[in-house]
């Protein structure tokens, strides 16, 4: 199933419910005007975009309806939309793979984005792509988290490699690496602890798990992943910002899409960081994962407001 | 992101300098930039934009007090809005007499309820209760163990069937094992789960008909976007829940999320999850997340100092002479005590907006500040109306009576000359103009002892001797 069709599948279940503001906003018929650009702004306002990234696409339309390029409302979305497509552009969106295997994935993130449900679905679409996956369950704090990446490992048939509650995850990331080595496979995930970015102490042990790491594979990790919830709010800025700081981010993994919240986050950290979203989360189930396709994202972002 | 806001706030300040009275544009221009600073708390948007209308009028029909700038009389305005709205609170639990109490935890996926069910499992335990946590998230791999473990911890039973999949059985079945082992308190821990989702809602539903709650809470996750309100009206209208949890509330989040669920359902937040360890529950405080959510560190407690320390009349007067350019060093003294009786300069330039982030890390010596008045008490009221008849003698006479050396009083006094010219333009600014000045006060270096060079060490201000001198005279 594609993108879209999930997508469109989670919007079913909203559409009885949502009445949909923005589409009658942009009626066929009206007129651009100061009043309708305000409620253009608070429509994608509504939608998480966030104030900086809202008042520059707002400012775009209304340059292009001043130098005469747009006039009609019904023409603003399919401009809107290019402009967000646009700046998402060419970026590489595909998973780095290491030359020489194994590749090594960081999953990282705040308490209950979603991290290990994550690391389990991008285990399975790794695996239908024809690699060999290994896990590493370097969440060894939150009570039962191991527990629950076992039974993922189980369902997604990829093996697992853990150490007891509350060993140092570093330890376990470093056996991990031997075990990938050993065992020749192509992929390992790392599944971490869920940590606050406010949490100095807890940044430096990611940190310490990437140092560690990188003694048995110098090149790793080869991407990290940060996972966020769909329906996080301005916030998410700062925590791409300092999980960037402690580990390179590398993709971004947008979890929960299947709620009423559509993620148009990602859009207000496009606008201030340079980090390219590379899969998104669409349900509880383990192939509910999809890389991300702008355009198909864009479409449901509004298609919600 | 706090600073950053802090430093907005400043600049909105700088934009309406010297614009006198509050005005309908006063108003509409500030407005404009409290809004976005709502927006950035992920206050939903229709609840800001109402917001902020109910503040504008509340702001125009305000009478301004004569000291206060009107920036800082509305950013009072909004901020008791604020915390009107989210008040008053109730964080207390209704435990009913004939126990047990029954409370229904429910939410998004990954919002923390299993944790928090587990806080408040162990805040009950300190208000000498008995509680009992019940594992009815049947849906999450490992949901059960996680709950076991903390019920581990905590030394509470945690109620299990493994082999069940219908969570309003297990939770019926729980209450009465409750009953049979006289727990008095019984805790639902429920599957996460999409606002959007029939079924899983209609279940949640279903478990609070079975079981009638005497509490139903929700648990939310405080970094919530705009779909918080969502969240919480889909929740209440399912529910009819009795209070939320905001969680994750240690993160940099503003938590307008809180605004939001209160406005659109008028539940009152009870609690705030601050931590990940047990006992990070805190009852919740409309007055801490209001500052939060405007970001403006401590302006209001800035304003009502302000109304406490300084007399409106003697404000008045020397703003008078201000003006005229005539101000002694007398009325300087004044307006240095005034401020110090708000506290220690440094943390009251701290309080103020862009002011915090301007100073840096300039240090600001509480005694230079004594040494200064030191130097002023040692002087003729005639020297402190007109320093300008000081010469060589009367320096060497005011040094030795503050117990300081001579190039120090000429620098205050040149400094003093100075800072009048400067006075001159800022007259008529009121608190803000005033507060502004010790700014440029630092920057000038007086403050923090660059120009009247202060030898530290060498000899202190001493109080009571001045005091003496000052009794002396009258």
């Amino acid at each position: 199933m594609g993108l879209f069709d999930f997508l469109k599948q989670g919007l079913a279940k909203t559409r009885d419910k949502i009445v949909s503001g923005f589409q009658k906003l942009l009626a066929v018929g009206r007129r651009i005007d100061a009043e309708l650009l305000d409620q253009l702004s608070d429509a994608m306002l509504a939608g998480d975009m966030g104030p900086q990234a809202v008042r520059g696409l707002v400012d775009e339309v209304r340059q292009a309806w001043q130098a005469g390029q747009l006039s009609e409302a019904q023409e603003i979305l399919p401009f809107l939309k290019r402009q967000i497509t646009s700046t998402w552009g060419d970026v590489d969106r595909g998973v780095h793979f290491a030359p020489v295997p194994p590749t090594v994935i960081f999953v990282v993130g705040i308490n209950g984005s979603g991290k290990t449900t994550s690391v389990a679905k991008l285990a399975w679409w790794l695996k239908q792509q024809g690699k060999s996956v290994l896990l590493g369950a370097c969440d060894t704090f939150r009570a039962a988290a191991i527990d629950q990446l076992v039974i993922w490992a189980k369902r997604a048939g990829v093996d697992i490699v853990k150490h007891k509650p509350n060993s140092d995850p570093a330890a376990v990331a470093f056996d991990a690496c031997d075990a990938a080595l050993a065992r020749k496979v192509d992929v390992l995930l790392i599944d971490t602890a869920g940590r606050l970015h406010t949490q100095e102490h807890l940044m430096r042990e990611l940190n310490k798990i990437q140092r560690v790491v990188q003694k048995r594979i110098p090149e790793a990790p080869h991407e990290v992943l940060l996972v966020l919830d769909a329906t996080v709010g301005q916030n998410a800025i700062n925590q791409a910002r300092i999980f960037s700081e402690a580990v390179k981010v590398s993709g971004l993994f947008l979890a929960k899409l299947d709620g009423s919240a559509k993620g148009g986050i990602v859009v207000g950290i496009r606008d201030q960081l340079d980090i390219p979203v590379k899969f998104v989360g669409l349900g509880e189930t383990i192939e509910a994962i999809a890389p991300f396709d702008p355009v198909a994202f864009v479409d449901a972002l509004f298609e919600g407001l | 992101m706090f600073d950053a806001l802090t430093n907005k706030l400043g600049s909105v300040l700088t934009s309406l300098r010297g614009r006198g009275r509050i005005s309908a544009d006063n108003v509409r221009e500030a407005m404009r930039e409290i809004r976005t600073a709502l927006l950035e708390a992920d206050v939903n948007v229709e609840v800001a934009r109402k917001f902020c209308d109910d503040c504008t009028q509340k702001a125009l029909g305000m009478e301004v007090i004569n000291t206060l700038r009107p920036e800082q009389v509305m950013v009072k305005v909004v901020y008791d809005e604020l915390v009107g709205l989210m008040g008053p609170i109730d964080v207390h639990i209704p435990f009913v007499s004939k126990p047990p109490t029954v409370i229904l935890m429910a939410g998004l996926q990954g919002s923390g309820k299993t944790t928090t069910c587990a806080k408040l499992a162990r805040y009950c335990m300190q208000r000498g209760k008995k509680p009992m946590l019940v594992a009815a998230d049947l849906k999450r791999p490992a949901a059960i163990d996680q709950l076991e473990v903390l019920g581990t911890q905590l030394e509470v039973p945690v109620y299990v069937e493994r082999d069940h999949q219908n969570p309003v059985k297990v939770c019926r079945n729980a209450i009465n094992d409750a009953r049979k082992r006289d727990r008095d308190v019984v805790i639902l821990d429920t599957a996460g789960r999409l606002a959007i989702d029939e079924e899983m809602m209609a279940e949640v539903a279903q478990i609070a008909q079975t079981t009638s709650p005497h509490q139903i809470y929700l648990v939310l996750d405080a970094m919530t976007g705009q779909d918080a309100v969502n969240t919480a009206k889909a929740f209440d209208q399912r529910l009819e829940l009795d209070g939320a949890i905001l969680t994750k509330f240690d993160s940099d989040t503003r938590g307008g999320a809180a605004l939001s669920v209160k406005s659109v359902t008028g539940k009152p937040i009870k609690f705030i999850g601050v931590g990940e360890k047990l006992d990070a529950l805190e009852e919740f405080h409309a007055e801490r997340i209001a500052s939060r959510i405007l970001g403006m560190g401590d302006v209001v407690s800035l304003v009502e100092k302000a109304q406490q320390s300084f007399d409106a009349e003697a404000t008045a007067k020397t703003q008078e002479k201000m003006a005229k350019g005539t101000m002694g060093l007398d009325d300087f003294l004044t307006q240095l005590d005034g401020m110090r009786k708000m506290g220690p300069m440094k943390s009251i330039l701290k309080m103020i907006p862009g002011v915090g982030a301007a100073m840096g890390n300039v240090d600001l010596p509480e005694e230079d500040l004594d040494r200064i008045k030191g130097i002023v008490h040692s002087m003729t009221p005639q020297e402190r109306k007109n320093p300008d008849v000081i010469d060589a003698s009367r320096r060497r006479r005011i040094a030795k009576g503050a117990g300081v050396e001579g190039p120090e009083v000429s620098g205050l006094v040149k400094q003093f000359t100075q800072m009048r010219g400067l006075m001159k333009q800022m007259a008529g600014m009121g608190m803000g103009g005033r507060l502004r000045m010790t700014q440029q006060l630092a920057n000038m270096g007086m403050l923090d002892g660059g120009i009247p060079k202060m030898k530290k060490g060498t000899t202190k201000y001493q109080p009571r001797k001045t005091e003496r001198k000052k009794r002396r005279r009258r």
